[in-house]
């Protein structure tokens, strides 16, 4: 597999978020097109109080973020992407405390958009908490810059 | 002469905001409802930890999501005068435009409320409420009465 964006540039990038970096995202690999990234659980992440579960919006920062590396991997040079749209099913209630881990793969890209589906799960891949099914826009600063 | 109707808005209001504030990820956000007409809105205050491409910069999805999922949990309580908090089933978001670090306003619909689910649609709008920066559709499973 080629690795043109390599793994330490792809840190960065997780790195030069500060939303990520605000919740203690951690990329963990970049493969041509798959991409995995984790985080930590935190008490402060819960969204609901009485059962310890951790907010629908902590998962989708981790996957929309795991995304994006997702798609940056498989275009194997860096450009600026923005989400179009997201879509997150809840599968079950993620254990309280877990570090979430996720999965995404980029199964294609087209010259404007790029289109990725993955997972997040709390300890075994094979029973997820959620799957995500999202498309991003390539070279969006360039083109509002240009245009 | 008992009253029987619903609280006024502002007491509705407050409760809701006490709700908030028991919710450890809402307060990290620092998400607060505020009233816009009978209907709550969510407000997220601009803030430099939200930021997702510090280039433009810009909101990060995540963040708007959250934002645009609390919402439509809120508002559908609200609308539906649930005391449960319903869970959500499934929820896709469209991102029109990128979100400046500024105050973002959600408000949410419902679209159906079934015995089970509610169909819910919901909007995020910045400076100018006729240019949403992300609109989301959300099914929610309604806890048994």
């Amino acid at each position: 597999m080629k690795k043109l964006i390599t793994s330490a540039l792809m840190r960065a990038f997780a790195r030069s978020s500060p939303h990520m970096r605000a919740l203690g995202f951690e990329l963990i690999s970049v493969e041509a097109g798959v991409a995995m990234g984790r985080i930590a659980n935190r008490p402060e992440f819960v969204g609901d109080p009485r059962t310890g579960v951790i907010h629908g919006g902590v998962v989708t920062s981790l996957l929309d973020s795991v995304g994006g590396a997702a798609v940056l991997g498989k275009l194997r040079r860096p450009m600026p992407i923005a989400t179009l749209d997201l879509r997150i099913d809840y599968l079950r209630p993620s254990a309280p405390e877990r570090e979430l881990t996720a999965r995404v793969e980029c199964y294609r890209a087209t010259r404007n958009v790029a289109f990725t589906r993955g997972f997040a799960y709390d300890g075994d891949p094979d029973d997820p908490v959620a799957s995500m099914a999202a498309s991003y826009m390539l070279r969006t600063q360039a083109v509002r810059r240009s245009g | 002469m008992a009253d029987t109707t619903s609280p006024p808005s502002a007491d509705r209001v407050d409760q809701l905001n006490r709700l908030l504030e028991t919710i450890p990820y809402v307060h990290l956000l620092g998400l607060r409802a505020e009233i816009l007409g009978d209907e709550p809105v969510l407000v997220m205050p601009g803030d430099a930890r939200l930021v997702g491409n510090p280039a433009l910069p810009a909101l990060h999805g995540g963040a708007v999501g959250a934002l645009l999922e609390s919402a439509a949990i809120i508002g559908t309580m609200w609308q539906a005068n649930l005391t449960k908090v319903p869970k959500t089933i499934t929820i896709t978001i469209n991102y029109l435009r990128s979100g400046r670090i500024e105050a973002t306003r959600a408000r949410a619909s419902i679209t159906k409320r079934g015995r089970r689910v509610a169909t819910v649609s919901v909007q995020a709008c910045q400076a100018d409420p006729e240019m949403p920066i992300a609109v989301g559709h959300a099914h929610l499973l309604l806890a048994a009465p």
